[in-house]
């Protein structure tokens, strides 16, 4: 039997770490500016949340409290997989409970429940430049940033409006970062736009492949873009969460059969579960519904 | 040549208001200029109507401009003033440093010698050369147009009529979306585009319909200096005298001052006010684009103007 291969503390070696961390810092001295970093290869493709993982990697220490979710849910392959990965690594608690969590890994959602002081919100970016399906040149899209030229981004939403009479982004909605930066929130639901402003939690997003971390600093105008006429709107759901009730929260369809019949849940999956442990109970819970309250 | 320099300093100023504004004024001043077009009267104008009430200050002011290519020349020692309202074609044939000019002007290239004065819209004349990048580019989408031969280069090929000709507005800050689709239809009328086709890609329109769709998306922010470079190239000639139609009417409406480049004499007559002849990167003519062309003094102009085709 082969020895037991033997990692660093979470995974990355110490100078990778601080390369990462100096990118870290800069990203949060500019916010919403894409500082570059030497992205290392990990042990996982490309697309599966490799800069979210290399940013916890360099934060994550033994006392931190890690969670991680993948479109809401703690369950899903890629988050429990990332879960079991840090846990194995650097050896640190882990936690489905997003007030427990010092340190949230996410993918596409930011959870329902408000963030803290104190807690770190790590994205995982597919593409981070926001001009990039407008402007293909890498070497013209940071002109552009440096010159704060975003006429650009309001032609897509201009595009949006006239093709279908309302602006039809509702992921990775582009956002303005301080008065300053033009951001591409990761493909998180616009639905979650509102809740980055004025975060009291930090928030670092991180792009293994293209090589880029940026990052909104607690207590940070986030501003969707928008018109005067057309303003910036999230989604509204019709029905509460079928398990838990919960209204004004974002929500997964689940198709239940092929005659039509579907359900709408929570997607944050432990804010679903919270409510229903303190008694909160939807129309397809399974409970009698004089349980609820 | 080489007086240019020294010639630019004694630009005569523009006609004083004195001067009969009738279709014989240029002859007026023809007649009281030299004998010879000596490059110092590149500043002389037609004195129509469209110059007035600009306080007589150039808009542009070109002086020994060159650029090289390594040890190539690209073009030489160009010097003219541009007013307000003007049209100035730039003629020669392919090779002649026309295009290499336009480039220079409107900063798509630095020059290797030379300056260009602009007059800002606060009266005050800056080296184009010497602006920053962010001023260049921001004059570039407000005071300035560009209308290159192929629409596919000036336009976005991808997103709709009415965010081509909006994209100028949204970029100087216009969050409204109501008042910039008005403004685009207005624009797409005015350039004889049918309303119902403001949400169509401009992949789908004819050559003519692109070119002047570009015109629109550079026009709509009352730009006072537009760069033409070979506006009706490729076009069919009933397209072409349209189009050139068009931009006559617009460039009077509007008094825009323009820099058109092209081997087409007959665009160049129907036009320009005055016209510069290049050849082999150096300016060899100069003067009001009648008497250019219908008393051509340098032998090289005298070919050109010959060899146009007559049907």
């Amino acid at each position: 039997m082969s020895p037991t291969p033997t990692y660093n503390f979470a995974y990355l070696d110490e100078q990778t770490k601080r390369m990462i961390r100096r990118a870290i810092l800069k990203a949060i001295a500019i916010p919403g500016y894409q500082a570059p970093f030497a992205s290392r290869e990990m042990p996982m493709p490309y697309g599966w949340g490799t800069g979210g993982v290399q940013i916890t990697a360099s934060i994550i220490g033994p006392d931190d409290v890690l969670k991680v979710i993948d479109q809401g849910a703690d369950d899903t392959t890629n988050a429990v997989s990332i879960r079991a990965f840090f846990a194995k690594v650097a050896n640190v608690a882990t936690t489905t409970r997003t007030a427990d969590a010092t340190i949230i890994q996410t993918r596409h959602r930011i959870p329902e429940r408000k963030l803290a002081e104190g807690q770190i919100l790590v994205y995982q970016v597919p593409i981070p430049e926001p001009l990039r399906f407008l402007e293909p040149r890498e070497t013209e899209t940071r002109k552009m940033h440096a010159l704060e030229e975003y006429g650009l981004m309001h032609v897509k939403l201009y595009e949006d409006i006239a093709k279908h009479g309302e602006i039809a982004t509702t992921y990775a909605y582009p956002v303005k970062v301080e008065g300053r930066y033009v951001m591409d929130p990761s493909p998180t639901p616009k639905f979650d736009n509102p809740k980055m402003h004025m975060s009291e939690a930090l928030q670092l997003f991180g792009a293994g492949r293209e090589k880029r971390i940026y990052a909104v600093p607690p207590y940070t105008e986030v501003v969707s873009l928008d018109f005067e006429d057309h303003p910036f709107e999230i989604q509204t759901f019709t029905d509460p969460c079928a398990m838990c009730g919960a209204e004004g929260v974002y929500l997964d369809e689940v198709v239940l059969d092929d005659k039509g019949g579907h359900m709408y849940v929570c997607s944050d999956t432990d804010h679903c579960e919270e409510r229903r442990l303190s008694g909160h109970r939807g129309v397809l819970s399974g409970d009698p519904l004089e349980a609820a309250e | 040549m080489n007086t240019t320099s020294d010639a630019v300093n004694v630009t005569l100023p523009p006609p004083v208001p004195a001067t009969p504004v009738a279709s014989h004024s240029s002859v007026a001043l023809m007649a009281s200029s030299p004998q010879i077009d000596p490059p110092d009267r590149f500043a002389l104008r037609d004195g129509s109507e469209s110059h007035k009430g600009e306080g007589g200050a150039p808009l542009l002011k070109v002086e020994g401009l060159s650029k090289y290519y390594g040890t190539r020349m690209g073009c030489a020692d160009v010097s003219f003033s541009l007013w307000p309202g003007e049209v100035l074609a730039v003629v020669g044939e392919s090779g002649s440093g026309k295009t290499t000019l336009l480039n220079c002007l409107s900063t798509n290239l630095e020059p290797s010698f030379g300056r260009a004065l602009y007059r800002m819209r606060d009266e005050e004349f800056r080296n184009l050369y010497e602006l920053s990048e962010a001023e260049r580019r921001f004059l570039m989408r407000t005071d300035w147009g560009f209308v290159h031969q192929n629409p596919a280069d000036g336009l976005r090929m991808t997103v709709s009529a009415g965010a081509n000709v909006g994209e100028r507005l949204m970029a100087v800050g216009d969050r409204h979306y109501g008042r910039i689709r008005a403004t685009a239809l207005d624009w797409l009328g005015r350039v004889e585009i049918a309303a119902d086709r403001i949400d169509d890609e401009p992949r789908s329109f004819s050559g003519g319909m692109r070119q002047r769709l570009q015109i629109a998306r550079n026009l709509v922010t009352s730009p006072r200096l537009v760069f033409m470079d070979e506006p009706t190239g490729g076009l069919d000639v009933s397209v072409q005298a349209r189009l050139l139609d068009l931009l006559r009417s617009l460039v009077s409406e509007l008094g825009l001052a323009a820099v058109v480049v092209t081997h087409d004499l007959a665009v160049a007559r129907l036009l320009s006010h005055r016209m510069m002849v290049m050849k082999d990167g150096r300016v060899i003519e100069a003067g009001l684009t009648d008497r250019v062309l219908d008393d051509p003094r340098e032998p090289y102009t005298q070919l050109l103007v010959s060899s146009i085709l007559q049907v």
